[in-house]
């Protein structure tokens, strides 16, 4: 049976960790290549790299972090953060990545996520969507911001997921601004509002806080994985803890002896 | 020497990495005379069964590899390299492939979500060198949408399940094959490559012996 994904995330600033809460205030984590290690040491089952710098120089740190870390961790690695091109994407994934996730450049563009499924594969290409929820809508709306959280638009997140699908996008990645490092839990409302329309994966992120809110985004939001960054690196729980945790609330988890 | 075919594949470089890891010599090669020549070949493979096909064509190295499996050099496949071993594959309007194993490559059924992406596990159906000191069951990494349909049961090796049970695995004589990509699924997956040089007469890294 297919088993359901622990993704620790990290996001990654002129080649080192950092953490940001709600998109701002960065506290220093880490570094990356290390965290990777321990944290494939612990059984995660897939690792995000997100460029939060997005600029030209930042990508050549990425190139040279996702080489550096394909040649000790051997699960799927992903890659997001100022992907704009055809050509960004083949450069992460001759770099090691197994994903490249396109965040702003896709809604700006949609045909760029249709070019990259048709020559890489849909398997590699995955939408990243940051939505806030419109804060008097009912019934429920979550609309776009670009840019990390930045530039407000006026999509609504549930169509462009969907759309995202039909273009080629062979995984979503759903964060909630509004929850994104707070702890608090995930917006599992948005999830299912998502998951209820689209056949392929959805990843939920931003807001873990607990083992509960990571079994909450897969048994109530129908996530086919959980990403999350604060809780695992500060050691909050590990990523095996997490695991256990969700395979005791009867949710199919890899949980093989890792080392 | 292990003649790693480079034809254009995509995850050639992981493949690689992993072999450098467990302690491989090998060649990343596009020869045809090296590979047809090899003590063992690796062929990696992602993507669709035409692209897979014409990459081989185009490099010449479809002939060389059937060619080195035939003399009974050990062989691992990977994904693609799995698939193409078959007669023919229903992906791209039916792709006539190497026809080194009877049986054809089918679409998932309807109601399955495609691709089957992420960690499933491995039931071994036989006491295969691939797989010493890989316990039974093990999760291993998967992204493909097609799978092998053997005519004889006799070259599976192991299956999966995925709504419906699969051959994730393949094997005759010197023959090894995964539908899954051992180079991305972790320390299992390191053992499979290093099961394989082993095969192929190299000593893999002490941590893998």
């Amino acid at each position: 049976m297919l088993t359901r994904r622990v993704i620790p995330c990290l996001d990654v600033k002129n080649g080192r960790n950092v953490r940001g809460v709600r998109f701002s205030a960065d506290i220093d984590a880490g570094d990356p290549v290390e965290l990777a290690a321990r944290y494939d040491r612990e059984g995660a089952d897939e690792l995000v790299f997100y460029d939060i710098t997005a600029s030209a120089e930042g990508r050549n740190i990425m190139v040279d972090l996702v080489e550096r870390v394909a040649s000790q961790v051997f699960i799927p690695l992903s890659v997001g953060g100022g992907v704009r091109t055809i050509d960004d994407m083949y450069l992460m994934l001759r770099s090691g990545a197994e994903k490249v996730s396109i965040n702003s450049a896709a809604h700006r563009d949609p045909d760029l996520i249709r070019a990259c499924a048709d020559r890489f594969g849909s398997q590699c290409v995955v939408l990243s969507i940051d939505a806030l929820r419109d804060p008097d809508s009912d019934p429920p709306r979550w609309t776009i911001y670009l840019n990390g959280g930045r530039v407000r638009t006026s999509l609504d997140a549930v169509e462009i997921a969907q759309r995202g699908q039909d273009l080629g996008a062979g995984e979503i990645v759903l964060n909630s601004i509004d929850a994104d490092g707070t702890r608090e839990g995930y917006d599992v409302e948005f999830l299912r509002a998502v998951t209820d329309v689209v056949s392929i994966p959805v990843v939920a992120s931003g807001g873990a806080g607990s083992l509960e809110h990571l079994r909450d985004a897969i048994a109530l939001g129908n996530a086919h994985a959980v990403l999350a960054a604060s809780i695992f690196h500060f050691s909050v729980y590990s990523v095996r803890e997490a695991k256990e945790f969700m395979a005791s609330a009867g949710i199919p988890m890899r949980l093989d002896p890792y080392d | 020497m292990i003649a790693v075919v480079d034809y254009g594949a995509g995850n050639i470089h992981s493949v690689a990495r992993a072999l450098t890891r467990v302690g491989a010599t090998f060649a990343i090669t596009d020869s045809p005379s090296t590979v047809a020549t090899a003590d063992a070949v690796v062929l990696p493979g992602v993507g669709a069964a035409a692209d897979t096909m014409k990459g081989l064509r185009q490099a010449r190295v479809d002939d060389p590899v059937v060619a080195a499996i035939s003399r009974g050099v050990p062989y691992l496949g990977i994904c693609m390299g799995l698939q193409v071993l078959f007669d023919r594959s229903e992906e791209d309007d039916e792709t006539p492939c190497l026809g080194v194993l009877r049986g054809e490559v089918v679409r998932f059924p309807p109601g399955l979500e495609v691709p089957h992406m992420g960690w499933n596990q491995v039931l071994q159906a036989d006491d295969s060198p691939l797989f010493a000191g890989v316990p039974q069951n093990s999760n291993f990494y998967f992204v493909h949408s097609y799978f092998a349909r053997p005519s004889d049961d006799a070259c599976v090796s192991a299956t999966t399940d995925y709504g419906l049970d699969f051959t994730s695995v393949v094997r005759r004589d010197n023959l090894y094959a995964t539908q899954f990509h051992p180079e991305k699924s972790g320390v299992v997956g390191l053992r499979i490559y290093a099961n394989f040089i082993r095969l192929a007469g190299q000593t893999p890294r002490p941590e893998f012996a």
